[in-house]
């Protein structure tokens, strides 16, 4: 149980720096340390005391395997969590280059 | 002499030691991930970590050497064809199912014997065409988000 | 125990990645907030996971580190103290509640419940031929899951291209 709760607090606190943090950057940090978490929360609930990885050697017959099915849900959300990454950067660099600040509550013109 | 050459060719990028060792090194990335992709079904790897290796790979020669060597290997319009190509490939695969009854029919009748190369059906397909779709879509992305300054008016 | 160290290690990771003030050492906490997530998933016995986690923590931190480098960014000081905090208190503290309460729910740490998946690992090799299963899921059993992906992150490709791109932008901007 103490797996479950210490990646509970890992999303807190990446849950605590998009909140309340000002500075662009960090929001972002935030998001990919949520996603992290997300992720890792998936792999654990997967995983089964005392066996083998999901790959089929050759010659014998493994019967304990680790679940597959979150590895193979992860494995293409961590692809996007890049691409997102990446969209958001790019807005990022944008408001730098129209505004010439990182904190979001200098950007007044978006505010209606 | 040829690095000499090669040194006046291109004033930019990073000095004389990097870009040795880059040339060194850059083929052994791409090859390293061409190994993960085809070997995708028969041991840990997979289109997806393949396709960011071989895009690493562009990146790293990229930032070694400046924007234009890496843009003359591989341009702009290659990368989008490449991933058109790969989206059209993968939808293409999952089509072509439907010969055999539903999406994503694994249609091939012999699968080959476990634990070879040419085993599995449609999956080392797809794990090519998912290979080129997520490394021509990354390297895309860091062209146009590093080299942002450089970018001029040429869109 | 050492999945616990590890996770720990991460924790540290992670606090030193939002307290500090210079932005270059945060994103470099980023780093190693990632790498220690791909030994954890080696750990968990997911190879495939930790290939992939290791190689876009690179690609990741260049990008980061491509929006951090080369400017002089004045030290942004977290305002309005107390209505942010309790706020943000306030986020956490229902977020927990209803963590306590599906925690109860959970299949205990080490025996999942795999009743699809023993169907898949069962009968995986002979209807794919493929001995990765992983492999054999995300393309033969699920492949519509993937297809999806692939159309989010070609999405996130034009998103980014259409934000970046200069054709048309002096228009735009002068009319805001």
């Amino acid at each position: 149980m103490s797996e479950y709760i210490l990646c509970f607090a890992l999303f807190c606190i990446g849950l605590y720096c998009v909140l309340r943090k000002r500075n662009i950057i960090k929001i972002i940090i935030g998001l990919g340390i949520i996603e992290y978490a997300v992720n890792l929360f998936f792999v654990l609930i997967g995983y089964r005391t005392h066996s083998r990885a999901p790959i089929l050697a050759k010659g014998q017959s493994i019967l304990n395997m680790v679940d597959p099915l979150p590895q193979a849900l992860v494995l293409t959300s961590i692809v996007i969590g890049l691409a997102v990454t990446a969209l958001i950067v790019a807005i990022a660099i944008r408001i730098y280059e129209k505004y010439g600040t990182f904190d979001i509550t200098k950007i007044r013109r978006l505010k209606g | 002499m040829n690095n000499r050459t090669l040194e006046q060719k291109n004033p930019k990028g990073m000095t004389l030691i990097v870009k040795t060792i880059t040339r060194l090194t850059v083929g052994l990335i791409l090859l390293y991930g061409i190994y993960i992709v085809l070997h995708g079904h028969i041991s840990p790897g997979g289109g997806f970590a393949g396709g960011v290796i071989i895009a690493l790979c562009f990146i790293h020669l990229m930032l070694a050497f400046g924007r234009e060597v890496a843009l003359k290997k591989i341009s702009q319009g290659v990368v989008s064809v490449l991933e058109s190509f790969g989206a059209i490939m993968f939808l293409s695969i999952a089509l072509l199912g439907f010969w055999g009854g539903y999406f994503f029919f694994n249609f091939f009748l012999h699968k080959g014997k476990p634990f070879e190369l040419f085993s599995a059906g449609i999956i080392p397909l797809c794990n090519i065409a998912i290979c080129l779709k997520v490394g021509a879509g990354l390297f895309a992305i860091f062209t146009v988000l590093v080299l942002f300054k450089g970018l001029g008016e040429k869109g | 125990m050492e999945l616990q160290i590890l996770l720990l290690f991460m924790i540290f990771a992670a606090i030193v990645a939002v307290q500090i003030e210079d932005l270059l050492s945060s994103v470099i906490a980023v780093g190693a907030l990632g790498l220690g997530l791909s030994l954890a998933f080696l750990i968990l016995k997911a190879p495939d996971l930790a290939i992939t986690q290791l190689v876009v923590e690179i690609l990741c931190l260049i990008i980061l580190i491509r929006a951090t480098i080369n400017k002089d960014l004045p030290v942004i000081r977290d305002g309005r103290w107390f209505f942010n905090t309790a706020s943000t208190l306030l986020f956490i503290i229902l977020f927990l509640i209803f963590a306590y309460f599906a925690l109860q729910e959970l299949p205990r740490f080490g025996q999942p419940i795999m009743r699809v998946a023993q169907n898949y690992i069962n009968q995986g090799l002979e209807k794919t031929g493929a001995t990765n299963i992983v492999a054999a899921i995300i393309l033969d059993f699920r492949g519509y899951d993937t297809l999806g992906e692939a159309t989010v992150l070609f999405t996130a490709v034009m998103g980014v291209l259409a934000v970046m791109r200069r054709v048309g932008r002096k228009k735009s901007s002068s009319m805001v």
